[in-house]
Protein backbone atom coordinates (compact mmCIF):
# COMPACT_ATOMS: atom_id res chain seq x y z
CA UNK A 1 0.00 0.00 0.00
CA UNK A 2 1.13 3.67 -1.03
CA UNK A 3 1.90 6.02 1.30
CA UNK A 4 0.74 10.07 1.44
CA UNK A 5 3.33 12.35 2.49
CA UNK A 6 2.11 12.76 6.20
CA UNK A 7 2.75 9.15 6.52
CA UNK A 8 5.99 8.83 4.82
CA UNK A 9 7.14 11.72 6.62
CA UNK A 10 5.88 10.90 10.73
CA UNK A 11 6.86 7.14 9.78
CA UNK A 12 10.36 8.42 8.95
CA UNK A 13 10.79 10.55 12.69
CA UNK A 14 9.02 7.93 14.54
CA UNK A 15 11.72 5.31 12.91
CA UNK A 16 8.85 2.79 11.60
CA UNK A 17 8.54 1.17 8.07
CA UNK A 18 5.09 2.41 7.73
CA UNK A 19 2.13 4.51 9.52
CA UNK A 20 -1.14 4.34 9.69
CA UNK A 21 -3.59 6.59 9.83
CA UNK A 22 -5.31 6.70 13.89
CA UNK A 23 -1.84 4.91 14.97
CA UNK A 24 -0.54 7.41 17.90
CA UNK A 25 3.41 7.40 17.37
CA UNK A 26 6.30 9.39 19.62
CA UNK A 27 8.51 11.10 16.79
CA UNK A 28 11.85 13.08 16.73
CA UNK A 29 11.01 17.16 15.80
CA UNK A 30 13.73 18.39 13.36
CA UNK A 31 12.72 21.50 13.81
CA UNK A 32 10.85 24.09 16.76
CA UNK A 33 9.46 27.16 15.89
CA UNK A 34 8.46 29.77 19.24
CA UNK A 35 8.05 33.27 18.95
CA UNK A 36 6.56 35.53 21.71
CA UNK A 37 4.95 31.98 23.23
CA UNK A 38 8.74 32.15 24.32
CA UNK A 39 7.62 34.20 27.30
CA UNK A 40 5.20 31.62 28.89
CA UNK A 41 7.37 28.70 27.51
CA UNK A 42 9.99 30.31 29.47
CA UNK A 43 8.19 30.18 32.48
CA UNK A 44 7.89 26.68 32.75
CA UNK A 45 10.56 26.01 31.56
CA UNK A 46 12.12 27.77 34.49
CA UNK A 47 9.73 26.37 36.55
CA UNK A 48 10.32 22.45 35.56
CA UNK A 49 14.34 23.07 35.91
CA UNK A 50 15.29 22.80 32.37
CA UNK A 51 18.67 23.86 32.00
CA UNK A 52 19.90 22.88 28.14
CA UNK A 53 17.63 22.72 25.39
CA UNK A 54 17.36 19.54 22.91
CA UNK A 55 19.59 21.25 20.17
CA UNK A 56 20.00 24.87 20.20
CA UNK A 57 20.50 24.62 16.39
CA UNK A 58 17.04 23.29 15.45
CA UNK A 59 14.99 26.11 17.59
CA UNK A 60 13.82 29.32 15.84
CA UNK A 61 12.79 32.04 17.54
CA UNK A 62 11.73 35.70 16.64
CA UNK A 63 9.31 38.43 18.19
CA UNK A 64 6.79 39.37 16.01
CA UNK A 65 2.85 39.68 17.95
CA UNK A 66 3.67 42.08 20.34
CA UNK A 67 6.23 44.08 18.93
CA UNK A 68 7.66 47.06 19.59
CA UNK A 69 6.29 46.55 22.62
CA UNK A 70 3.15 49.30 23.30
CA UNK A 71 3.01 48.26 26.99
CA UNK A 72 5.66 47.91 29.69
CA UNK A 73 4.52 44.80 30.41
CA UNK A 74 5.06 43.55 27.05
CA UNK A 75 8.60 45.25 27.17
CA UNK A 76 9.22 43.22 30.16
CA UNK A 77 8.49 39.63 28.10
CA UNK A 78 10.53 40.28 25.42
CA UNK A 79 13.50 41.14 27.56
CA UNK A 80 12.71 37.83 29.56
CA UNK A 81 12.33 36.34 26.19
CA UNK A 82 15.66 37.83 25.02
CA UNK A 83 17.69 36.62 28.36
CA UNK A 84 16.41 33.26 27.80
CA UNK A 85 17.50 33.21 23.88
CA UNK A 86 21.12 33.51 25.59
CA UNK A 87 20.59 31.44 28.38
CA UNK A 88 19.82 28.24 25.89
CA UNK A 89 22.10 29.64 23.16
CA UNK A 90 19.62 29.53 20.71
CA UNK A 91 21.47 30.02 17.68
CA UNK A 92 18.90 30.85 15.13
CA UNK A 93 17.18 34.62 17.21
CA UNK A 94 15.82 36.64 14.38
CA UNK A 95 14.80 39.50 17.28
CA UNK A 96 12.66 41.65 16.86
CA UNK A 97 13.47 43.38 13.09
CA UNK A 98 13.01 40.38 10.59
CA UNK A 99 9.05 40.08 10.35
CA UNK A 100 6.13 37.43 10.73
CA UNK A 101 7.55 34.32 12.34
CA UNK A 102 6.40 31.78 9.32
CA UNK A 103 7.40 34.58 6.15
CA UNK A 104 11.08 34.97 8.01
CA UNK A 105 11.49 31.07 8.08
CA UNK A 106 11.27 30.43 4.70
CA UNK A 107 13.47 33.21 4.11
CA UNK A 108 15.77 32.33 5.63
CA UNK A 109 15.79 28.79 4.22
CA UNK A 110 14.85 27.12 7.32
CA UNK A 111 11.57 25.13 5.63
CA UNK A 112 12.83 21.97 3.60
CA UNK A 113 10.66 19.51 1.94
CA UNK A 114 9.93 16.44 3.78
CA UNK A 115 10.78 17.89 7.53
CA UNK A 116 8.64 17.65 10.52
CA UNK A 117 8.19 20.81 12.14
CA UNK A 118 6.34 21.86 15.10
CA UNK A 119 5.67 26.14 16.14
CA UNK A 120 3.65 27.53 19.11
CA UNK A 121 1.01 28.59 16.61
CA UNK A 122 -1.43 27.35 14.91
CA UNK A 123 -0.43 28.78 11.58
CA UNK A 124 2.57 26.47 11.52
CA UNK A 125 1.28 23.88 9.01
CA UNK A 126 1.80 26.90 6.30
CA UNK A 127 5.43 25.42 5.93
CA UNK A 128 3.88 22.66 4.09
CA UNK A 129 4.12 24.98 0.87
CA UNK A 130 7.20 23.63 0.74
CA UNK A 131 5.87 20.13 1.52
CA UNK A 132 7.29 19.94 5.06
CA UNK A 133 5.07 18.68 7.57
CA UNK A 134 4.21 21.60 9.70
CA UNK A 135 1.70 21.23 12.71
CA UNK A 136 0.93 24.35 15.75
CA UNK A 137 1.13 23.00 19.37
CA UNK A 138 0.89 25.14 22.33
CA UNK A 139 3.13 26.32 25.39
CA UNK A 140 3.62 23.33 27.32
CA UNK A 141 4.14 20.57 24.64
CA UNK A 142 6.89 23.41 22.90
CA UNK A 143 8.29 22.92 26.40
CA UNK A 144 8.46 19.57 26.71
CA UNK A 145 9.93 19.66 22.70
CA UNK A 146 12.50 22.51 23.60
CA UNK A 147 13.61 20.06 26.52
CA UNK A 148 13.38 16.47 24.70
CA UNK A 149 13.05 16.96 20.70
CA UNK A 150 10.39 14.58 20.87
CA UNK A 151 6.72 14.43 20.79
CA UNK A 152 3.08 12.41 20.36
CA UNK A 153 1.34 12.55 17.10
CA UNK A 154 -1.81 11.02 15.65
CA UNK A 155 -1.12 10.07 12.81
CA UNK A 156 -3.57 11.70 10.12
CA UNK A 157 -5.94 10.78 7.31
CA UNK A 158 -5.36 12.56 4.32
CA UNK A 159 -7.70 14.23 1.91
CA UNK A 160 -6.80 15.20 -1.71
CA UNK A 161 -7.96 18.56 -2.97
CA UNK A 162 -7.59 18.97 -6.63
CA UNK A 163 -7.82 22.30 -7.82
CA UNK A 164 -8.38 22.82 -11.70
CA UNK A 165 -9.21 25.52 -14.42
CA UNK A 166 -7.44 29.01 -14.51
CA UNK A 167 -8.21 31.64 -12.07
CA UNK A 168 -9.69 34.65 -13.23
CA UNK A 169 -8.05 38.01 -13.21
CA UNK A 170 -8.03 39.57 -9.50
CA UNK A 171 -9.14 36.30 -8.28
CA UNK A 172 -6.75 34.60 -5.71
CA UNK A 173 -5.83 31.64 -3.81
CA UNK A 174 -7.15 33.93 -0.72
CA UNK A 175 -10.73 33.07 -2.98
CA UNK A 176 -10.29 29.80 -3.66
CA UNK A 177 -9.52 28.99 0.08
CA UNK A 178 -12.18 31.01 1.27
CA UNK A 179 -14.37 29.02 -1.50
CA UNK A 180 -13.56 25.73 0.41
CA UNK A 181 -14.21 26.98 3.87
CA UNK A 182 -17.60 28.18 2.66
CA UNK A 183 -18.40 25.19 0.44
CA UNK A 184 -17.20 22.21 3.03
CA UNK A 185 -17.35 24.31 6.48
CA UNK A 186 -14.93 25.09 8.70
CA UNK A 187 -13.95 21.24 10.21
CA UNK A 188 -13.84 19.54 6.98
CA UNK A 189 -10.46 18.88 7.37
CA UNK A 190 -10.42 18.28 11.16
CA UNK A 191 -7.59 16.64 12.65
CA UNK A 192 -6.49 15.29 9.05
CA UNK A 193 -3.85 16.44 6.09
CA UNK A 194 -3.95 17.95 3.30
CA UNK A 195 -2.39 17.16 0.26
CA UNK A 196 -3.55 20.12 -2.57
CA UNK A 197 -2.88 18.91 -6.06
CA UNK A 198 -4.12 20.12 -9.84
CA UNK A 199 -3.12 22.18 -12.47
CA UNK A 200 -3.98 25.45 -10.34
CA UNK A 201 -1.87 24.59 -7.95
CA UNK A 202 0.82 23.80 -10.09
CA UNK A 203 1.41 27.12 -11.53
CA UNK A 204 0.25 29.16 -8.39
CA UNK A 205 3.67 31.06 -6.87
CA UNK A 206 4.97 30.14 -3.71
CA UNK A 207 3.60 32.85 -1.59
CA UNK A 208 0.05 31.61 -3.43
CA UNK A 209 0.56 28.55 -1.84
CA UNK A 210 1.26 29.70 1.33
CA UNK A 211 -1.85 31.17 1.29
CA UNK A 212 -3.34 28.12 1.02
CA UNK A 213 -1.68 26.12 3.60
CA UNK A 214 -1.58 28.99 6.31
CA UNK A 215 -5.38 28.98 5.62
CA UNK A 216 -5.61 25.35 5.57
CA UNK A 217 -6.03 25.56 9.69
CA UNK A 218 -8.96 27.20 9.54
CA UNK A 219 -10.50 24.14 8.02
CA UNK A 220 -9.66 22.13 10.93
CA UNK A 221 -5.87 20.67 9.00
CA UNK A 222 -3.74 19.48 11.36
CA UNK A 223 -0.83 19.32 8.46
CA UNK A 224 -1.12 20.78 4.45
CA UNK A 225 0.91 19.78 1.89
CA UNK A 226 1.69 21.25 -1.96
CA UNK A 227 4.40 18.74 -3.95
CA UNK A 228 7.65 20.63 -3.90
CA UNK A 229 8.78 21.18 -7.30
CA UNK A 230 11.26 23.40 -9.06
CA UNK A 231 10.42 26.85 -7.73
CA UNK A 232 10.75 25.28 -4.15
CA UNK A 233 14.39 24.45 -5.30
CA UNK A 234 14.74 28.01 -6.89
CA UNK A 235 13.67 29.60 -3.73
CA UNK A 236 16.08 28.02 -1.87
CA UNK A 237 18.97 28.21 -3.43
CA UNK A 238 21.68 30.77 -1.98
CA UNK A 239 19.40 30.47 1.43
CA UNK A 240 20.18 26.85 2.62
CA UNK A 241 22.97 25.17 2.76
CA UNK A 242 21.52 21.91 3.76
CA UNK A 243 21.23 19.25 1.20
CA UNK A 244 17.33 17.89 0.89
CA UNK A 245 15.55 15.67 -1.16
CA UNK A 246 12.15 16.08 -2.32
CA UNK A 247 9.06 14.34 -1.12
CA UNK A 248 5.48 13.06 -3.18
CA UNK A 249 3.22 10.85 -2.21
CA UNK A 250 3.20 7.74 -3.96
CA UNK A 251 0.39 7.16 -6.57
CA UNK A 252 -1.54 4.07 -4.72
CA UNK A 253 -1.54 5.96 -1.63
CA UNK A 254 -5.12 6.03 0.27
CA UNK A 255 -6.91 9.09 0.53
CA UNK A 256 -9.82 9.58 3.24
CA UNK A 257 -11.74 11.38 0.56
CA UNK A 258 -10.85 13.27 -2.88
CA UNK A 259 -12.57 16.38 -3.75
CA UNK A 260 -12.16 18.32 -6.92
CA UNK A 261 -12.75 22.08 -8.14
CA UNK A 262 -12.89 23.90 -10.96
CA UNK A 263 -12.17 27.92 -10.00
CA UNK A 264 -12.23 29.01 -13.34
CA UNK A 265 -15.67 30.82 -13.07
CA UNK A 266 -14.75 31.79 -9.24
CA UNK A 267 -15.56 34.76 -7.51
CA UNK A 268 -13.61 36.54 -5.13
CA UNK A 269 -15.25 35.65 -2.16
CA UNK A 270 -15.44 36.98 1.45
CA UNK A 271 -16.17 35.43 4.73
CA UNK A 272 -19.12 37.56 6.93
CA UNK A 273 -18.75 37.29 10.64
CA UNK A 274 -18.04 35.75 13.03
CA UNK A 275 -16.49 32.21 10.82
CA UNK A 276 -14.20 31.69 8.02
CA UNK A 277 -16.74 29.19 6.59
CA UNK A 278 -19.72 31.82 6.54
CA UNK A 279 -18.39 32.95 2.91
CA UNK A 280 -19.90 34.52 0.00
CA UNK A 281 -19.04 35.54 -3.58
CA UNK A 282 -18.83 39.03 -4.39
CA UNK A 283 -22.04 39.29 -6.48
CA UNK A 284 -24.16 38.29 -3.23
CA UNK A 285 -22.34 40.51 -0.95
CA UNK A 286 -24.66 43.68 -0.61
CA UNK A 287 -23.56 47.13 0.51
CA UNK A 288 -21.39 47.28 3.87
CA UNK A 289 -19.55 50.57 4.67
CA UNK A 290 -16.48 49.62 6.34
CA UNK A 291 -14.14 51.65 8.98
CA UNK A 292 -10.78 49.61 8.40
CA UNK A 293 -8.72 47.63 6.02
CA UNK A 294 -6.14 45.80 6.36
CA UNK A 295 -3.72 44.20 4.08
CA UNK A 296 -0.71 42.16 5.91
CA UNK A 297 -0.69 38.29 8.34
CA UNK A 298 1.54 35.77 7.87
CA UNK A 299 -1.86 34.93 5.36
CA UNK A 300 -1.61 38.08 3.03
CA UNK A 301 1.20 40.11 3.80
CA UNK A 302 3.62 39.09 1.19
CA UNK A 303 5.04 41.25 -1.81
CA UNK A 304 2.39 39.49 -4.87
CA UNK A 305 -0.40 40.70 -1.59
CA UNK A 306 0.99 44.44 -1.03
CA UNK A 307 1.66 44.75 -5.23
CA UNK A 308 -1.86 43.35 -5.78
CA UNK A 309 -3.38 46.04 -3.59
CA UNK A 310 -0.95 48.78 -5.66
CA UNK A 311 -2.21 47.79 -8.43
CA UNK A 312 -5.65 47.78 -7.59
CA UNK A 313 -5.71 51.53 -5.99
CA UNK A 314 -3.37 52.74 -8.23
CA UNK A 315 -4.20 56.60 -8.87
CA UNK A 316 -7.12 56.02 -6.50
CA UNK A 317 -6.86 57.22 -3.10
CA UNK A 318 -8.81 55.87 0.26
CA UNK A 319 -12.07 56.40 1.29
CA UNK A 320 -12.16 59.54 3.75
CA UNK A 321 -13.88 57.27 6.34
CA UNK A 322 -11.28 54.59 6.16
CA UNK A 323 -7.98 54.10 7.81
CA UNK A 324 -6.10 51.49 5.82
CA UNK A 325 -3.39 49.19 7.28
CA UNK A 326 -0.65 47.99 5.20
CA UNK A 327 1.66 45.45 7.07
CA UNK A 328 4.57 43.85 5.09
CA UNK A 329 5.11 40.78 6.16
CA UNK A 330 8.60 40.82 6.52
CA UNK A 331 11.68 43.30 6.34
CA UNK A 332 12.64 41.47 3.20
CA UNK A 333 9.28 42.21 1.63
CA UNK A 334 9.29 45.68 3.14
CA UNK A 335 12.27 46.46 1.38
CA UNK A 336 11.14 44.56 -1.83
CA UNK A 337 7.86 46.77 -1.91
CA UNK A 338 10.29 50.05 -1.59
CA UNK A 339 12.49 49.33 -4.02
CA UNK A 340 9.37 48.27 -6.58
CA UNK A 341 7.78 51.77 -5.68
CA UNK A 342 4.64 49.74 -4.30
CA UNK A 343 4.87 51.20 -0.82
CA UNK A 344 5.42 54.99 -1.91
CA UNK A 345 2.35 54.83 -4.12
CA UNK A 346 0.33 53.06 -1.48
CA UNK A 347 0.85 55.92 0.77
CA UNK A 348 0.07 58.37 -2.12
CA UNK A 349 -2.90 56.70 -2.05
CA UNK A 350 -3.63 57.43 1.87
CA UNK A 351 -2.44 53.80 3.73
CA UNK A 352 -0.51 53.65 6.88
CA UNK A 353 2.47 51.44 6.50
CA UNK A 354 3.15 49.81 9.64
CA UNK A 355 6.06 47.84 10.86
CA UNK A 356 6.50 44.25 9.62
CA UNK A 357 4.93 41.92 12.18
CA UNK A 358 1.46 40.97 13.17
CA UNK A 359 -0.11 43.82 13.90
CA UNK A 360 -3.74 43.67 14.58
CA UNK A 361 -4.73 40.73 13.44
CA UNK A 362 -4.75 38.43 16.77
CA UNK A 363 -5.91 41.92 18.26
CA UNK A 364 -2.81 42.35 19.99
CA UNK A 365 -2.06 46.20 19.01
CA UNK A 366 -1.66 48.35 15.95
CA UNK A 367 -5.42 49.01 14.51
CA UNK A 368 -7.60 47.77 17.12
CA UNK A 369 -11.53 48.10 16.21
CA UNK A 370 -14.39 50.85 18.71
CA UNK A 371 -17.33 48.90 19.14
CA UNK A 372 -19.67 48.61 15.93
CA UNK A 373 -16.72 49.31 13.32
CA UNK A 374 -15.98 46.85 10.37
CA UNK A 375 -13.08 45.86 9.01
CA UNK A 376 -12.14 44.12 5.85
CA UNK A 377 -9.16 42.48 6.19
CA UNK A 378 -6.71 40.18 3.96
CA UNK A 379 -6.07 38.26 7.64
CA UNK A 380 -7.11 34.98 8.78
CA UNK A 381 -9.60 35.26 10.96
CA UNK A 382 -13.22 36.87 11.57
CA UNK A 383 -13.78 35.69 15.01
CA UNK A 384 -16.17 37.70 17.83
CA UNK A 385 -13.94 40.10 19.15
CA UNK A 386 -10.54 38.97 17.43
CA UNK A 387 -9.48 42.30 15.92
CA UNK A 388 -10.78 44.62 19.21
CA UNK A 389 -13.99 45.38 20.51
CA UNK A 390 -16.69 42.34 20.94
CA UNK A 391 -19.00 44.61 19.41
CA UNK A 392 -17.11 44.81 16.40
CA UNK A 393 -17.25 42.95 13.11
CA UNK A 394 -14.91 41.28 10.57
CA UNK A 395 -14.81 40.24 6.82
CA UNK A 396 -12.07 38.41 5.47
CA UNK A 397 -11.13 38.54 2.05
CA UNK A 398 -8.26 38.56 -0.44
CA UNK A 399 -5.72 42.05 -0.95
CA UNK A 400 -7.20 42.88 -3.78
CA UNK A 401 -10.98 43.03 -2.78
CA UNK A 402 -9.49 44.95 0.49
CA UNK A 403 -8.14 47.29 -1.70
CA UNK A 404 -10.97 47.88 -3.85
CA UNK A 405 -13.46 48.25 -0.47
CA UNK A 406 -10.47 50.70 1.14
CA UNK A 407 -11.25 52.60 -2.13
CA UNK A 408 -14.87 52.85 -2.12
CA UNK A 409 -15.57 52.74 1.81
CA UNK A 410 -17.81 50.02 1.32
CA UNK A 411 -17.13 46.23 0.68
CA UNK A 412 -16.40 46.19 -3.54
CA UNK A 413 -15.66 43.89 -6.09
CA UNK A 414 -11.97 44.28 -7.06
CA UNK A 415 -12.48 43.70 -10.90
CA UNK A 416 -15.38 46.66 -11.09
CA UNK A 417 -13.28 49.45 -10.27
CA UNK B 1 -5.89 6.75 38.19
CA UNK B 2 -7.68 10.34 37.07
CA UNK B 3 -10.73 11.16 39.50
CA UNK B 4 -14.29 10.99 38.67
CA UNK B 5 -16.12 14.38 38.60
CA UNK B 6 -19.55 15.63 39.16
CA UNK B 7 -20.77 18.90 38.22
CA UNK B 8 -23.32 21.39 36.88
CA UNK B 9 -23.21 21.26 32.61
CA UNK B 10 -22.27 24.65 30.69
CA UNK B 11 -23.78 23.99 27.36
CA UNK B 12 -22.35 25.54 24.09
CA UNK B 13 -22.58 24.90 20.57
CA UNK B 14 -20.47 24.24 17.01
CA UNK B 15 -17.33 25.75 16.80
CA UNK B 16 -16.70 27.68 19.85
CA UNK B 17 -13.04 29.32 19.11
CA UNK B 18 -10.53 30.07 21.75
CA UNK B 19 -10.78 33.84 20.98
CA UNK B 20 -13.78 33.70 22.74
CA UNK B 21 -12.52 31.76 25.68
CA UNK B 22 -9.77 34.28 26.44
CA UNK B 23 -9.78 37.18 23.87
CA UNK B 24 -6.11 38.49 22.18
CA UNK B 25 -6.54 41.83 23.76
CA UNK B 26 -6.17 40.45 27.39
CA UNK B 27 -3.59 37.55 26.76
CA UNK B 28 -0.44 39.12 28.39
CA UNK B 29 -2.36 39.53 31.43
CA UNK B 30 -2.11 37.34 34.75
CA UNK B 31 -4.32 34.43 34.79
CA UNK B 32 -6.50 36.12 37.63
CA UNK B 33 -7.49 38.52 35.29
CA UNK B 34 -8.07 36.76 31.73
CA UNK B 35 -10.28 34.39 33.70
CA UNK B 36 -12.81 36.53 33.85
CA UNK B 37 -13.21 37.58 30.50
CA UNK B 38 -13.88 33.82 29.53
CA UNK B 39 -16.63 33.86 27.06
CA UNK B 40 -17.25 37.33 27.90
CA UNK B 41 -18.40 38.33 24.34
CA UNK B 42 -20.94 35.05 23.96
CA UNK B 43 -21.99 34.24 27.57
CA UNK B 44 -20.96 37.16 29.91
CA UNK B 45 -21.45 36.44 33.07
CA UNK B 46 -20.25 32.76 32.69
CA UNK B 47 -16.87 33.32 35.16
CA UNK B 48 -19.05 34.42 37.88
CA UNK B 49 -21.74 31.61 38.04
CA UNK B 50 -18.93 28.59 37.21
CA UNK B 51 -18.24 26.76 39.89
CA UNK B 52 -15.18 24.02 40.49
CA UNK B 53 -16.07 20.78 39.13
CA UNK B 54 -18.49 22.06 36.43
CA UNK B 55 -18.51 20.38 32.92
CA UNK B 56 -18.62 21.84 29.57
CA UNK B 57 -20.21 20.12 27.10
CA UNK B 58 -20.13 21.24 23.92
CA UNK B 59 -20.69 20.09 19.85
CA UNK B 60 -18.69 20.41 16.93
CA UNK B 61 -14.97 21.69 16.60
CA UNK B 62 -14.64 23.07 20.08
CA UNK B 63 -11.46 25.44 20.54
CA UNK B 64 -10.65 26.36 16.86
CA UNK B 65 -8.65 28.79 15.98
CA UNK B 66 -5.32 30.08 17.99
CA UNK B 67 -3.07 27.72 19.68
CA UNK B 68 -2.95 29.90 22.97
CA UNK B 69 -2.85 27.44 25.69
CA UNK B 70 -4.53 30.04 28.03
CA UNK B 71 -7.34 29.36 26.45
CA UNK B 72 -7.68 25.95 28.37
CA UNK B 73 -5.92 27.33 30.51
CA UNK B 74 -8.37 29.62 31.62
CA UNK B 75 -11.37 27.09 31.72
CA UNK B 76 -9.04 24.87 34.12
CA UNK B 77 -8.27 27.85 36.26
CA UNK B 78 -12.21 28.45 37.07
CA UNK B 79 -12.02 25.36 38.40
CA UNK B 80 -14.04 23.27 34.79
CA UNK B 81 -13.26 19.68 35.31
CA UNK B 82 -13.93 18.48 31.70
CA UNK B 83 -15.02 19.74 28.76
CA UNK B 84 -16.98 17.13 26.51
CA UNK B 85 -17.63 17.18 22.72
CA UNK B 86 -18.77 15.78 19.83
CA UNK B 87 -15.40 16.64 18.50
CA UNK B 88 -12.67 19.24 19.44
CA UNK B 89 -10.14 21.06 17.29
CA UNK B 90 -6.55 19.43 17.06
CA UNK B 91 -4.14 22.14 18.96
CA UNK B 92 -7.48 22.84 21.62
CA UNK B 93 -7.61 19.39 22.09
CA UNK B 94 -3.77 18.57 22.62
CA UNK B 95 -3.35 21.68 24.80
CA UNK B 96 -6.39 20.70 27.13
CA UNK B 97 -4.48 17.32 27.70
CA UNK B 98 -1.23 18.90 27.90
CA UNK B 99 -2.67 21.17 30.96
CA UNK B 100 -4.13 18.41 32.24
CA UNK B 101 -7.63 19.14 31.64
CA UNK B 102 -9.36 16.22 30.26
CA UNK B 103 -11.12 16.83 26.92
CA UNK B 104 -13.74 14.22 25.74
CA UNK B 105 -14.91 12.92 22.80
CA UNK B 106 -18.74 11.67 22.73
CA UNK B 107 -20.52 12.42 19.61
CA UNK B 108 -23.82 11.67 21.19
CA UNK B 109 -23.35 14.00 24.39
CA UNK B 110 -25.61 16.84 23.04
CA UNK B 111 -28.69 15.08 23.29
CA UNK B 112 -27.78 13.81 26.72
CA UNK B 113 -27.39 16.65 28.24
CA UNK B 114 -28.96 20.11 28.30
CA UNK B 115 -27.37 23.61 30.22
CA UNK B 116 -27.82 23.24 33.82
CA UNK B 117 -28.18 19.51 34.48
CA UNK B 118 -25.93 17.80 36.47
CA UNK B 119 -23.18 15.27 34.85
CA UNK B 120 -21.25 12.62 36.01
CA UNK B 121 -18.21 11.04 33.87
CA UNK B 122 -16.91 8.02 35.18
CA UNK B 123 -13.27 7.56 33.83
CA UNK B 124 -12.96 4.22 34.72
CA UNK B 125 -15.68 3.18 32.97
CA UNK B 126 -15.54 5.61 30.19
CA UNK B 127 -18.95 6.86 30.55
CA UNK B 128 -20.69 10.47 30.89
CA UNK B 129 -24.15 10.11 32.92
CA UNK B 130 -26.85 12.42 32.77
CA UNK B 131 -27.50 13.17 36.66
CA UNK B 132 -30.94 13.09 36.73
CA UNK B 133 -31.76 10.07 34.22
CA UNK B 134 -29.08 7.97 34.64
CA UNK B 135 -29.13 8.10 31.46
CA UNK B 136 -25.09 7.25 29.49
CA UNK B 137 -23.28 6.95 26.64
CA UNK B 138 -19.84 5.63 26.46
CA UNK B 139 -16.69 7.97 25.25
CA UNK B 140 -13.83 7.67 23.09
CA UNK B 141 -11.03 5.86 25.21
CA UNK B 142 -7.66 7.81 25.69
CA UNK B 143 -4.56 6.43 24.43
CA UNK B 144 -1.58 5.47 26.11
CA UNK B 145 0.00 8.68 25.60
CA UNK B 146 -2.48 10.92 26.50
CA UNK B 147 -3.32 9.07 29.33
CA UNK B 148 0.34 9.51 30.81
CA UNK B 149 -0.02 12.95 30.36
CA UNK B 150 -3.33 13.20 32.33
CA UNK B 151 -2.07 11.07 35.33
CA UNK B 152 0.81 13.02 35.63
CA UNK B 153 -1.27 16.19 35.89
CA UNK B 154 0.04 17.62 32.29
CA UNK B 155 3.15 16.99 30.25
CA UNK B 156 4.76 19.52 32.73
CA UNK B 157 4.50 16.93 35.15
CA UNK B 158 5.70 14.60 32.26
CA UNK B 159 8.46 16.85 31.86
CA UNK B 160 9.97 17.11 35.29
CA UNK B 161 9.76 13.16 35.12
CA UNK B 162 12.13 13.69 32.23
CA UNK B 163 14.44 16.00 34.08
CA UNK B 164 14.34 13.83 37.33
CA UNK B 165 15.75 10.72 34.77
CA UNK B 166 18.26 13.13 33.05
CA UNK B 167 19.92 13.66 36.26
Amino acid sequence: MGLTIAEKILGRTSGKKSVKPGQYVTANVDLAMVHDSMGPITEILSRVGVERVWDSEKIVCLLDHWNPPSTVRDAEMYKQIRSAIKKFNIKYFYGQNAGICHQVLFEKGHILPGKLIVGADSHTLIYGAFGAAAAGIGFSEMAYVLTTGKLWFRVPETIALKIQGTLPSRVTSKDIILFLAGKYSVDVAQYKAIEFSGEVCKEMTLSSRMTMTNMSAEIGAKFAFFEPDERVKEYLKGRTNETFASIKPDADALYEQMYEEDVSHLEPQVAFPFSVDNVKPISKVGPIKIDQAVVGSCTNGRLEDLRMAAEVMKGKKVHPDVRMLIIPASAEVYQNAVHEGILNQLIESGAIICNPGCGPCMGGQMGLLASDEVCITSTNRNFKGRMGSSESELYLASPATVAASAVTGRIMDPREI
Amino acid sequence: MISNLRGRVWKFGDHIDTDVMTSGKYLNLPMEDIKRHVFEAIRPKFSQEVKPGDIIVAGRNFGCGSSRETAPAALKALGIGAVVAESFARIFYRNAIAIGLPAIVCSKVGGLLKDGDEAEISFNDGKIINGASKKSFDFVPFPDEMLQILECGGIEGLLKQFIRDQR
